[in-house]
């Protein structure tokens, strides 16, 4: 699949969350129409945790192979983490102030997705001080496996501490949610999926042509 | 273990001779304390403490690691220690003995002032808090000697560690507030959960900086 056609495929991926989300499923009970924040809130929860996954995937790669390839891999992921984390928190606090009339409740789990989002900062951050190739990407990609080990802990800390976060509806301990909601969560996942996988992409082209210009700058250099 | 002693002998030979980190730590804590003492004058202390002691903690442990590290790389001291017969984990593990130990001793100092500037009683809680002080300075040190490492190759050299520190001990600090706070106000039923995460913590980072240190030193 080419760039352009995951491009149109977001697209349509994401009129169709907007149907689903908006009009296709039922309005909550309790909640009413503002439960359908969740619809895309729970999709970018999932992919802040997957861009950390993959970032985890990429930082042992490279320590594996040494191909930059697999740095780049982690760097775009990295960023894609901050997007998500950031709008993960965005629509959690624009539900939190309705819901709990709070922006920010002091929670283990809004706390944990903060925490990861300044996870992906700090990885940006050491990786922009680091102005040698070779170098930024060895000690970037060990602090990003290290920090890795720290979202299964954070993830766990749900279970730990004591949160008034509504807990897991779908999956093997969820409480049953409609059918035509799953329909509506699926849908929206399956669209955030596409646009992540689109701006990636996009992202790591520009990073593989940002490693090319370093490189001919290298070379310019030393001729 | 020969190597290991090795590293840690001579880390507390130098600290003995100069006593840089340890003062440092030291005195930072000490203000930190004093300065949460004043800003939450009259409020619930007991609530409050818990907090407070960690803040002193970890900003003091932060101190102490970039020191411990920047000793190293000042004078190309690591050149030689990676030259010399001993394998990266060893290295690591000798250095994170010689950081816990200078930072427990730090905090032990810390802890019987702050009990007196907050009115707090001196009783067999001092004990678990010792306890948890331990456990918890060494889940932050076996990421701390790590990251101070990796930050003090970069353009912005110790600027950095507390950027990549905090986000990361954030469990620690969290686990070991909460364990502090259960003991101090006499329930401690709920405690296995955080002294466990603290546990866990201290394991996985052990066993992975173990692993993964020969790739910050490689040259």
């Amino acid at each position: 699949m080419t760039t352009r056609t995951l491009g149109l495929a977001s697209l349509v991926g994401l009129a169709a969350a907007l149907y689903f989300a908006l009009w296709y499923a039922p309005t909550e009970q309790t909640m009413g129409n503002l439960q359908r924040v969740f619809y895309f809130h729970l999709p970018q929860a999932i992919l802040s945790y997957l861009a950390a996954f993959l970032v985890g995937l990429g930082s042992v790669m490279y320590l594996a192979t040494r191909n930059l390839k697999w740095d780049r891999f982690a760097y775009c992921n990295a960023e894609l983490g901050v997007l998500f984390t950031a709008t993960t928190l965005l629509t959690g606090m624009v539900w939190g102030r309705l819901a709990w009339n709070v922006w920010w409740a002091g929670d283990a789990r809004l706390n944990l997705e903060l925490i990861l989002g300044l996870l992906y900062v700090g990885y940006l951050m050491l990786r922009s001080y680091l102005p040698e190739r070779e170098k930024r990407a060895r000690l970037s990609t060990v602090f990003g496996f290290l920090a890795v080990l720290d979202v299964p802990i954070n993830y766990g800390a749900i279970y730990w501490w004591n949160t008034q976060h509504p807990k897991p509806v779908l999956g093997p301990s969820g409480g049953g949610a409609d059918p035509q909601m799953k329909v509506a969560v699926y849908v929206s996942l399956i669209a955030f999926g596409l646009i992540y996988a689109w701006l990636y992409r996009k992202r790591s082209l520009v990073a593989r042509l940002e490693d090319e210009v370093g490189e001919l700058e290298a070379a310019m250099e030393t001729a | 273990m020969k190597p290991v002693a090795a590293i840690v002998f001579k880390d507390i030979a130098i600290e003995y001779k100069n006593k840089e980190a340890f003062s440092s730590m030291l005195l930072f804590g000490l203000l930190v304390v004093v300065v949460f003492s004043f800003a939450f004058e009259g409020g619930d202390r007991r609530a409050l403490a818990p907090g407070m002691l960690w803040v002193a903690y970890s900003f003091a442990g932060i101190l102490g690691l970039n020191r411990s590290l920047s000793v190293e790389i000042d004078n190309d001291c690591l050149q030689g220690l990676l030259l010399a017969p001993l394998s990266r984990g060893d290295l690591y593990l000798g250095k994170v003995i010689g950081n816990l130990a200078f930072a427990v001793i730090a905090e032990l100092v810390i802890l019987p002032i702050f009990v007196i500037l907050n009115n707090l009683a001196f009783d067999v809680t001092l004990l678990w808090i010792a306890g948890i002080t331990l456990l918890g300075t060494l889940g932050f040190v076996a990421v701390g000697t790590t990251l101070s490492l990796i930050s003090a190759q970069t353009r912005m050299k110790e600027v950095l560690l507390p950027v990549l520190q905090i986000p990361m001990t954030f469990p620690v600090i969290l686990s070991a507030v909460q364990a502090t706070s259960l003991v101090m106000s006499d329930d401690s039923r709920g405690i296995s959960f955080p002294l466990s995460l603290l546990g866990i913590f201290s394991t996985v980072y052990l066993t992975a900086s173990y692993f993964v240190f020969e790739y910050i030193v490689e040259e």
